[in-house]
């Protein structure tokens, strides 16, 4: 019970502190002993060993579990390539906040909000009460708008503005749906979280839980990032510095995803509204899928590719919570490996970024070369996260699929896999692109001999090429620390072990999940 | 209870068609101050308790006081004073607020009939706002004003929380209150960057970030 609270309570004091302390190292120090705390205690929490907790407000069961494990994974590796991020972007005090001189440093911002992220974060996985996990996601709003806003440029304000308006509106209306939930209830139901609902889910009124899930779908599904609400995703990714993208993406988007799954629990409680949340999941997930393969397609910028990757994937949880059955243990371990390769992907793309300098597809080439060990992962993160045996994902998708084919849901798995596809498709060409072909120097080389009439094109990217130049003109291979590659390594290969091998672990919690959600086991 | 809801709409109407900044400010601060007295006015005389007031207070204090003071201050350093030429003209934009107010009474008419509601008048005055709120965000120009379109739609999520009577413990509706403060403190915020990054406060004018438009600026900062 106290190791749930404290789970929240650490990192958001810890955050605030570090507003406060002027050494840059102790800062970073306790970022990453934070993460590793946190880790720590969620592992005890959900192995049971801390006890158990009476629910009303907290509360951990096998979905909280998933999360919360995944959570504090990312955070901690997150945290760790923030040390090197952050030393590559030395202590700058930005323009002031309104007046507020002790928030200029930007840096010390970024590590205050990362914790602050975290508590938020860790509050909507283990809130059981309905209210308390609006209020945790809400929170994480919040906390992470000023991360996207780290770089204090017009870009990074744009893309934080657009955050900030679209996510709190969607989420505005998931408060909507709170109250109208509040209203299905009668004097007999006792606590306002998924379980007690389901205990008398005889006597819930089913047209308001019906609004009520729409709501929650609109709302949490603006913060999950369904389209079309998805418009914040891109321009938030793409913006934000990698650390935090990857957590975005990993981390920030399963919470949401948590806030539907916790309504559809009670859905699913009653036969007329599974049915009901079923389809609209169904048709929301395939939207999803249908324009994240759209805008994927010839995208000239990775991280945004990353992003609407993102978004497919969120379409490919909805339609695979939709669909029910075995798909629901699959859309749950896709949950989980789509974090874990999301995250290193983006940690990979901040490599790429800080060595190339651009974000732009068409100037990077000749990876695997410049940049072996973030080339070679890169082009294994782009296979795991399309779906390639032996990954996780093949399973995980495949289960989905074959869920479909067996409920008889024809057109569902016919465009299922027409979208994978096609972002297979498309992110097959960006991602060659990118790491075969020679090396940037080169390339820039032949550019200006044959086409003399592109100078000023030249001229402005010689401000990109000015780092590369200087690191990559004697050796050619740019230098990648040692940190910037751990990373993603282990994520990756927890990716790939998950798809030979699930520990029991593992298995019990997505089993346990999929039956809280009305699924059969994987 | 329902004469509060009938202002809440009239106010609302009022938003939609006015230019002026400081005048729409003013209407969202009279909004707050509505809004925090409404539960006690929905709770009646003989149920009173501390907690309630003291909640009441608080969404006062904040809604109608702090916030109105921060956009207001925002709104002075920037030099608007105006809200130029929407995409909807302000005429046009209040006879599309009576239609909103119909679409509410038609939702509400439709969900009473299956359910009971405790009090209709509010919760069409609920619908109404966030209606509104979501109007003001889509057809407005300025970064300010879409601040003002949230607050409005926030404050038509409580209206009909209020009005159907979906009560959480008092350290919920805390905690909520508070979410939604620092969430318009920090949009307040970032009107002031916007408006020393960009000079203006018009947020149709972002458009640095987009797919459909791919040239990008020549001075495009590539930061990491």
């Amino acid at each position: 019970m106290n190791t749930a609270w404290a789970l929240i309570i650490l990192p958001a004091v810890t955050g605030l502190c570090s507003l406060f302390i002027d050494s840059e190292r102790l800062r970073k120090n306790l970022l990453v002993v934070v993460a590793f705390l946190h880790l720590y205690m969620s592992l005890q929490l959900c192995n049971g060993s801390a006890g158990e907790l009476d629910g009303v407000w907290l509360g951990v069961d096998h979905l909280t579990r998933i999360f919360l494990t995944l959570t504090s994974l990312l955070f901690t590796g997150s945290a760790v390539y923030s040390m090197i991020y952050l030393d590559k972007h030395p202590h700058a005090d930005g323009a002031d906040l309104a007046g507020w001189q002790f928030l200029r440093n930007r840096n010390a911002i970024f590590v205050a909000c990362m914790q602050l992220f975290l508590a938020a974060m860790s509050l909507a996985i283990l809130s059981m009460h309905f209210g308390l996990q609006w209020i945790g996601i809400e929170a994480t709003t919040l906390a992470s708008t000023p991360l996207i806003y780290y770089h204090r440029n017009r870009r990074s304000l744009e893309a934080a503005w657009k955050y900030m308006i679209i996510c709190s509106v969607g989420i505005a209306l998931a408060l909507m749906g709170v109250f109208f939930l509040a209203k299905t209830t009668t004097q007999h139901v006792q606590l306002f979280t998924p379980a007690g609902l389901v205990l008398f889910a005889g006597y819930l009124k089913l047209g308001w839980l019906k609004v009520a899930f729409i709501f929650f779908l609109v709302g949490y599904g603006t913060k999950m990032g369904l389209a079309p609400m998805h418009t914040w995703l891109p321009d938030a990714h793409s913006e934000a510095p990698s650390p935090v993208s990857a957590m975005l993406s990993g981390a920030l988007l399963n919470c949401a995803f948590l806030g539907i799954l916790r309504i559809y629990q009670v859905c699913v409680a009653i036969p007329a509204t599974a049915a009901f949340a079923s389809e609209l999941l169904i048709i929301a997930g395939l939207v999803s899928m249908g324009f994240s393969g759209i805008f994927i397609m010839h995208q000239p910028d990775y991280k945004r590719m990353l992003a609407y990757s993102s978004v497919e994937h969120m379409g490919i949880l909805a339609t695979g919570i939709g669909l029910g059955g075995s798909a629901i243990a699959g859309a749950l371990l896709h949950a989980i490996c789509h974090s874990l390769i999301k995250a290193p992907m983006f940690l990979l793309a901040g490599n790429i970024l800080s060595a190339f300098n651009t974000k732009k597809v068409e100037e990077v080439s000749g990876l695997l070369k410049s940049m072996p060990f973030t080339g070679m992962l890169w082009l294994a993160g782009f296979l795991a996260i399309t779906g390639t045996p032996p990954f996780g994902t093949f399973i995980s998708e495949f289960a989905i699929l074959k869920a479909a084919l067996q409920t008889r849901s024809w057109t569902t798995a016919g465009l299922y896999l027409l979208f994978l596809l096609i972002v297979f498709i498309g992110m097959l060409t960006i991602v060659m692109q990118m790491t075969l072909g020679r090396r940037p120097d080169d390339h820039a080389d032949e550019h200006h001999h044959h086409n003399p009439a592109a100078k000023d094109h030249e001229q402005k990217h010689e401000k990109h090429h000015k780092h590369d130049a200087a690191s990559a003109v004697s050796g050619s291979v740019i230098d990648e620390d040692l940190l910037q590659i751990m990373t993603p390594v282990i994520f990756l290969s927890l990716a790939l072990i998950l798809g030979f091998y699930l520990p029991e672990y593992v298995r019990q919690a997505i089993n346990g999940g999929a039956l809280l959600l009305g699924g059969a086991i994987l | 209870m329902n004469s509060i809801a009938t202002l809440l709409a009239l106010s609302c109407i009022f938003l939609l068609g006015s230019s002026r900044l400081l005048m729409s400010i003013r209407m969202v601060a009279f909004q707050g101050l509505l809004l925090g007295i409404l539960p006690l006015a929905a709770a009646g005389d003989g149920h009173l308790s501390l907690a309630l007031i003291f909640l009441s207070l608080a969404s006062i204090a904040l809604k109608s006081i702090l916030l109105p003071w921060l956009l207001n201050k925002a709104m002075v350093d920037s030099g608007t004073r105006r809200e130029i030429e929407p995409f909807i003209s302000f005429g046009a934009s209040m006879l599309l607020g009576l239609f909103l107010l119909a679409v509410s009474g038609w939702i509400v008419d439709k969900l009473q009939a299956t359910e009971p509601v405790p009090s209709p008048v509010t919760l069409i005055a609920g619908f109404y706002l966030v209606f509104s709120g979501l109007l003001l965000l889509i057809t407005r120009r300025k970064a300010l004003t879409q601040t003002l379109g949230f607050l409005v739609l926030e404050n038509g999520v409580f209206t009909a929380g209020l009005s159907l009577g979906s009560e959480f413990s008092v350290m919920v509706e805390l905690g909520i209150l508070l979410d939604v403060f620092v969430g318009i403190f920090l949009m307040g915020i970032m009107l002031f960057h916007i408006d020393r990054e960009f000079d203006h406060l018009d947020a149709d004018r972002f458009n640095e970030l987009s797919d459909l438009e791919i040239a990008a600026s020549p001075d495009e900062e590539v930061a990491e």
